[in-house]
């Protein structure tokens, strides 16, 4: 990559509605990540922030403007590619930890591996070092329920992390978490950020939080407000 | 790339056993209901049919009327007389036997026994054309036959309702003031195809009848087989010229006599034994109908939870194809496993009940397939209903209570990602 950005936002507009109802939810937007940061995206709803993940995630798309991934114009991707790029670069972690219920903790693990056929011997292994580097080795067959908040939402960084993706969206991972249970998922992200050098793109609304991140970008209005480097 | 989807599909079936169970059941009695019914109905068709095969060879029935309703005769048409008999037989060449037949119920008197049987006066070329056996005994001779003599051959169910023994020849029975002596017994012919019993009977020489019963000359129909050389049809329009140039018809009147096939009127039984099968499958049609409903219904229910799903795999690098493929599988799986389960059940059920109503059992392995593709069709469809409408639900739960990138589900699936940020 010689240095050049991972992502790329080059004067991203984003409008929903047409006349009357429409509202510019990213107003021309150009911004740059580079491999291996941990940024923390902040901003009150309605702020554009969740556009701007959404976009980031290959989930939406710009109406004007490129949105680069790896110089690769994604604008120009159909669905396919685009859910390709998503399986084989992305990884995602939900506030609601959005495990699949009575399924066991290695098989929600094992998943983004079944759909890039991964061989089943590999893909256990895989799981299972996932699922120790979490700290969950032990609990492979619990289902969900069986899982405190924390123990899912570290089921739900394996399985993000598993396939080893470039980048990994984390939606507020630990908005429904208390204190203690958030330091350790916060803990963990930092981990995979400075030891497998993942990229990490993480919504949330705590200040506490978005100091974990190497940098931290405020929403507001559709536009950036403040784009800061804290260490 | 199938292997995988059906990796995937066993392990969602054998993770939801209930709601996998409940489809499957929607299916069996689907399923088994129609091919249950078909089979029994096809059981009752072809018993109906064997009837036909047995009733007789070519057999026709001439009367004098027409025929207004089932079996019945109009009055005010001249009767027949020996006559018409002895020059029918003289004139027309296609039939073979040809009997006079005086029939009439009356009650039958054995010691302190009686019964209301159909008595009849004939020749014994009625037990020729009718496929008549003995079982013990003898039919008449010419002498009974041409002065009258008071003999009778009777039917199986005569001899077990009125006497009881095995031995009855010699053994006299009382009509009216006549008292008749047993010179035969038939063979048993069981019901015919109208439910009438056929061994309820009492034959005797048709003067014997018209002399001492009747009181009168009359012969209230002719019944006679044509040559098997000769086709129904032509025999019939051959008696037919004969009767009117006999009645003295002019070429405007209307036959003031009817033929009567007993086949084609079985075979009209036998159809309507088919429609009944139609009906049966109709409503069992309706019931696969109801299975299919009830699928639906469970898929439905497990709507929400699977839009959730469709949402995670998509996120976790599924494309909408692996989903898709995968729902497929399922339905392909759940309505196999339910069509084979129904298959078996309802072959071992319609053999048992074919068995309990003394019906040969019929498969027909059209209905069989038809049945099973149909049933997997309702669970395929029904199968992919979380695909489709309820994409509109996603928006609404998922939308209302989550934001950005778990919001990946509408978004995944374009159309709806619009009105979903809207809502934020």
């Amino acid at each position: 990559m010689s240095g050049s950005a991972l992502i790329e936002f080059d004067k991203v507009r984003k409008i929903y509605g047409t006349g009357q109802a429409e509202v510019e939810a990213l107003a021309g937007i150009d911004l740059q990540v580079r491999e291996g940061e941990f940024v923390a995206v902040m901003g009150p709803s309605g702020s554009g922030k969740s556009t701007a993940m959404n976009i980031l995630g290959c989930l939406d798309l710009p109406t004007s403007g490129a949105y680069r991934f790896r110089g690769v114009d994604v604008g120009a991707l159909d669905r396919r590619q685009r859910a390709l790029l998503r399986r084989y670069y992305l990884g995602f972690i939900f506030q609601g930890f959005n495990l699949l219920n009575r399924t066991s903790a290695l098989e929600n693990v094992e998943l983004p591996l079944m759909y890039r056929g991964t061989p089943r011997v590999e893909r256990h292994a895989r799981a299972r070092a996932a699922l120790d580097s979490v700290g969950l080795l032990g609990w492979e067959h619990h289902t969900p329920n069986e899982l405190s908040g924390g123990q899912a939402q570290r089921v739900a960084i394996a399985r993000a992390i598993v396939a080893e993706p470039s980048v990994l969206f984390a939606d507020e991972p630990t908005g429904n978490l208390d204190t203690a249970r958030s330091q350790e998922i916060m803990d963990l992200l930092a981990r995979f950020n400075r030891e497998r050098g993942i990229t990490i793109l993480m919504v949330t609304h705590e200040p506490d939080m978005a100091s974990y991140a190497s940098r931290t970008i405020k929403f507001r209005d559709g536009q950036v407000e403040s784009d800061e480097r804290t260490h | 790339m199938l292997w995988n989807a059906l990796n995937l599909a066993q392990r969602e079936i054998r993770r939801n056993v209930l709601r996998s169970s409940l489809t499957t059941l929607g299916i069996i009695i689907g399923v088994s209901a129609v091919i249950i019914m078909v089979t029994l109905g096809n059981g009752a068709t072809a018993a109906v049919t064997a009837d036909i095969a047995n009733l007789g060879s070519n057999l026709l029935t001439v009367m004098p009327g027409q025929r207004v309703g089932p079996g019945g005769a109009s009055g005010g048409a001249k009767p027949f007389k020996q006559r018409d008999v002895e020059l029918l037989r003289r004139d027309v060449t296609a039939v073979g036997a040809v009997a006079p037949l005086s029939s009439q119920g009356m009650s039958v008197v054995v010691g302190n026994k009686n019964r209301s049987i159909s008595v009849t006066g004939t020749t014994n070329e009625y037990f020729v054309s009718g496929g008549w056996q003995l079982a013990s005994g003898r039919f008449f001779n010419e002498g009974e036959l041409r002065s009258g003599a008071a003999v009778c051959v009777v039917g199986e169910t005569v001899r077990r309702e009125l006497f009881g023994t095995l031995e009855i020849l010699g053994e006299r029975l009382r009509l009216r003031a006549v008292s008749c002596e047993v010179i035969g017994l038939l063979r048993s012919k069981g019901k015919n195809p109208f439910g009438m019993d056929r061994d309820d009977v009492v034959i005797m020489p048709v003067r014997t009848f018209q002399r001492r019963l009747s009181g009168s000359d009359d012969i209230n129909q002719i019944q006679l087989s044509v040559l098997e050389s000769v086709s129904t049809e032509k025999a019939q329009q051959d008696i037919s010229r004969f009767m009117r140039e006999r009645r003295r018809l002019s070429d405007g009147d209307n036959d003031d006599f009817s033929i009567m096939d007993q086949k084609e009127l079985a075979s009209t039984l036998s159809g309507t034994t088919r429609t009944l099968t139609a009906l049966l499958a109709a409503i069992a049609a309706v019931s696969l109908l109801v299975g299919g409903i009830g699928i639906m219904n469970i898929m439905l229910v497990s709507v929400t939870e699977r839009t959730r799903e469709i949402g995670i795999r998509l996120a976790i690098g599924a494309l909408e194809r692996d989903v898709l493929t995968q729902f497929l599988v399922e339905a392909v799986v759940l309505s196999a496993f339910g069509g084979a389960i129904g298959v078996s059940f309802a072959l071992v059920v319609s053999s048992l009940g074919a068995k309990a109503l003394g019906l040969p059992w019929v498969v027909d392995v059209k209905i069989v397939l038809l049945a099973l593709l149909f049933s997997a069709g309702v669970g395929v469809v029904f199968g992919f209903s979380p695909l489709g409408e309820p994409r509109a639900s996603i928006q609404s739960t998922r939308c209302a209570t989550s934001s950005g990138v778990a919001a990946i589900a509408p978004t995944a699936f374009q159309a709806v990602g619009v009105q979903c940020v809207n809502a934020m």
